[in-house]
């Protein structure tokens, strides 16, 4: 049999209305967890696991597609309303898309993620489908150089797309940078700057901080502002749709933020948050509309959700062909395989040709599911911003706390919450962007790592990171980026930039 | 508001642990070794009746060494918290110089283990574990080993690899990464020599053929496995990468037993036997006083390894 009848057979298998019915309870439960901040799909998986030991194989692997994609869109709706992301893969969603709902958009943000990450998830699925044994094998060509490159390449745009003043932005990311290197050191197992806290052994959270400096530095800044002075969120402006605009502003960004996702989240050391900042980076060059950028573009949502959709199913790209979990919850899927008695690895395809291609059916039905799900429910979720404010932030302040505590019972973890509130209030008081320190949490170790393993492998030679070719193009496309506005700018085009650059927060 | 009743609920399930029955403890997050074998013991206790509703509670960071400083600390004289743990956290404990040892805790028994694994890409020149040992008398540094953690089992193995053949432990170009599983697709990707970690991380790649084995870290040959292990290729290195169990601190002599007792009886039942064979995991059961002597003699020998390669001074 070919793929097609594989597949087709898959979907036939996957239709089945006992298995509708499980894609349902996941895409339910997956995308309840994606909303609590903290408690990912992995833990739901992981939770269940147990229980689908009792199923048959198709039903819990369609169980498992369900909570993965599920917890993939489920954080953008927390980040869009109330600023709160939920996964780190979600926190870019939080910049423009908070902005929105504020506007009386929310709606057409809901959607344009909604549909995004269907269409996005929809493309990556068929990709993993049809090409995955060759993209793994362009995945496995990435070593230390090239994810180092990628990274650079990362800082430079992304900390470029944040803010209108360069001194702030950069100052937020260099603190971003500075906590990273809290922790154990991963290559040589000594703590760094841990202070004898134990806790502190293992790094700063990057949910508990995200949390922290949106959710909670946020709830602070409007209790600290006086009653009188009051910007009214407006629930609801216009239709909850999506108009003609906002169709036409927001298929691009889908297309792009697949094409930049997928990829990535195929790289064993990728990781989703990667492709949304790219995505995000891309769409705020691109826009034709660079003064909406910061205050709530419709773009700045759809790329960087339809990214980190794609690269959910990327990540099965190297677990599938490999048996290379690169994410947690790949890695209790792999353990859910082994329940089973399989085991993900090249022959898996050749060995088990059925379930894989159960398993590929079963992403495209939660995938269509979700949107069954969540489209009729925009409506109801953008009414949570008629709350009166004094109920929502003190919603969100509990709704925060649960999450890092159900993620990870600690007292300290309570209290860095805390402390990275207050110090996520005293920035957004002085007017420092909070994006960049997130970011510099999440690409600093990565990027830190990477290049000592490359020079580490080359034994000290600082050469080895141009002479791959891949690395040398994406590090010359970093310079090309952080060169060309300094000569615009001599060029006396610098107010046109900063026009560009907008304010994020 | 339905997201608050739910995030509610599910806060709620995860805080509230059931009254009499185990509540295991996985010193790490979801989906690694320890959480499966957490996850498999609850499985197993569930369906043998041992205790209905286990329940799994994953505390990471720091090699297990928070969970364990964690479980000490607030289940004094508790009969029914378990921690799982292993060789793992025998070197996160000496390299983290954690204030909580495993002498703080009651270790039950040993319950299951692997064999380190030492590999190539199937494009390397290198063809046997000679070879390697040749390159690596020669230069040690050109050799880049890729496997997990720093200080981990795999670490460990390849500090152990280099004083068998007496070369500098401190000069071993070791690239640890968050696990076997980037490992290995840096050593699929051809970006270092050599790579080494749990032999079942790789099994499906020697299968596929697109990974060699050389050798192995066990006592005796590996059925299915074709490769001698490193004591046939002449180096005096046996390492077994043991998963176990614990107890709380300060049990009295019939709690201690009692727990025993029921460990005993779900290592013993059909389920976990099925479990084991699912998961690949060898059934490498040892309790008791043996245990007990076995824990303290890798303790010293780990100790003394770690300082060897200078992670510990």
């Amino acid at each position: 049999m070919d793929a097609y009848s594989f597949l087709l057979q898959g979907l036939v298998t996957a239709s089945d209305p006992m298995m509708l019915f499980y894609a349902l309870i996941g895409v339910t439960l997956g995308t309840a967890v994606g909303v609590l901040p903290g408690i990912g799909p992995a833990l739901t998986v992981a939770l269940l696991l147990p229980v689908t030991y009792r199923l048959d194989p198709a039903g819990s692997l369609i169980m498992f597609a369900g909570i993965y994609y599920g917890g993939m869109y489920g954080g953008s709706t927390t980040s869009i309303l109330l600023n709160t992301p939920g996964e780190s893969a979600s926190i870019i969603t939080a910049l423009e898309g908070n902005k929105m709902a504020r506007k009386g958009r929310g709606g057409p943000a809901l959607a344009t993620a909604a549909i995004g990450s269907f269409i996005a998830g929809l493309i990556a699925t068929l990709l993993l489908a049809f090409l995955a044994p060759w993209i793994v094998k362009i995945a496995l060509v990435f070593g230390p150089r090239e994810y180092f490159a990628l990274m650079v390449l990362a800082f430079v745009t992304v900390s470029a797309a944040f803010g209108d003043s360069a001194l702030r932005g950069l100052t937020s990311l260099f603190l971003g940078l500075a906590l990273a290197c809290i922790g154990i050191d991963q290559l040589t197992g000594q703590a760094r700057l841990s202070f004898g806290v134990p806790d502190l052994l293992d790094g700063i959270e990057v949910t508990t901080m995200a949390v922290a400096m949106f959710a909670v530095g946020e709830a602070l800044y409007i209790a600290g502002q006086s009653i009188q002075h009051d910007d009214q969120v407006t629930a609801v402006k216009g239709s909850v749709w999506m108009n003609r605009l906002d169709w036409m502003r927001s298929w691009k960004p889908w297309l792009r933020g697949t094409a930049i996702g997928f990829p990535i989240g195929a790289m064993p050391a990728g990781g989703a948050e990667i492709g949304t900042f790219l995505s995000y980076a891309a769409e705020k060059k691109l826009t034709r509309h660079p003064e909406e950028f910061g205050e709530g573009a419709i773009e700045g949502v759809a790329g960087p959700e339809a990214a980190n959709n794609a690269s959910a199913a990327g990540t099965l790209v190297p677990l599938l062909t490999l048996g290379l979990p690169t994410s947690a919850t790949a890695a209790i899927m792999l353990a859910g395989f082994q329940q089973f008695g399989l085991q993900p690895g090249p022959l898996l395809f050749a060995t088990n040709p059925t379930l894989v291609w159960g398993l590929i059916a079963s992403l495209l039905i939660a995938n269509a599911m979700l949107l069954v799900l969540n489209l009729p429910l925009i409506g109801l979720w953008v009414k949570l911003l008629t709350i009166p404010r004094h109920w929502l932030y003190a919603g969100i302040l509990l709704f925060a706390t649960l999450g890092t505590i159900g993620a990870n019972p600690s007292s300290f973890e309570l209290g860095m919450l805390l402390a990275f509130g207050v110090l996520g209030y005293v920035m957004r008081l002085f007017g420092y962007p909070i994006a960049p320190i997130v970011v510099g949490l999440i690409l600093g170790p990565m990027a830190e790592q990477q290049l000592r393993r490359a020079l580490s492998i080359s034994q000290g030679d600082w050469t080895t990171l141009v002479q791959s070719p891949i690395a040398a193009v994406l590090l010359g496309l970093a310079a090309l980026a952080f060169i060309v506005p300094l000569i615009m700018r001599a060029r006396g085009k610098g107010e046109m930039l900063s026009q560009m650059a907008g304010d994020e927060d | 508001m339905k997201t608050f009743i739910l995030a509610s609920l599910f806060a709620g399930a995860m805080a509230l642990p059931a009254a009499a029955d185990y509540t295991i403890i996985a010193p790490a997050n979801p989906g690694g070794g320890w959480d499966q074998t957490a996850r498999a013991m609850q499985t197993v206790m569930q369906e043998e009746g041992i205790s209905p509703s286990a329940q799994v509670q994953n505390v990471p960071g720091a090699g297990g060494t928070i969970g364990l400083a964690q479980f000490a600390s607030q289940n004094r004289g508790n009969p029914d918290a378990l921690i799982v743990g292993g060789y793992v956290m025998v070197g996160a404990i000496l390299t983290n110089n954690s204030p909580v040892t495993l002498q703080d805790v009651t270790p039950i028994a040993r319950l299951t283990g692997e064999y380190e694994a030492i590999v190539v890409p199937a494009a390397s020149p290198i063809e046997s574990i000679e070879d390697l040992i040749e390159q690596l008398k020669a230069d040690p540094g050109s050799v880049s080993w890729a496997g997990g953690s720093a200080g981990g089992a795999d670490h460990i193995a390849v500090g152990l690899i280099a004083k068998a053949t007496e070369v500098d432990p401190t000069t071993i170009n070791y690239i640890a990464y968050s696990g076997g599983g980037e490992a290995l697709a840096a050593i699929l990707g051809n970006q270092v020599t050599a790579g080494i970690s749990s032999l079942g991380e790789f099994e499906a790649q020697i299968e596929a053929g697109t990974l060699r084995l050389l050798a192995t870290s066990a006592p005796e040959p590996i059925e299915g496995a074709d490769a001698p292990t490193l004591k046939e290729a002449g180096l005096d290195v046996v390492l077994e990468n043991w998963r176990m169990v614990a107890a709380a601190p300060d049990l009295t002599d019939e709690q201690k037993a009692k727990v025993s007792a029921d460990i005993e009886a779900m290592v013993t039942s059909d389920s976990w036997q099925k479990q084991l064979s699912d998961k690949g995991w060898a059934d490498t059961y040892l309790a008791g006083e043996e245990f007990d002597a076995q824990l303290e003699s890798d303790t010293t020998a780990t100790d003394a390894v770690l300082r060897d390669i200078g992670l510990i001074k």
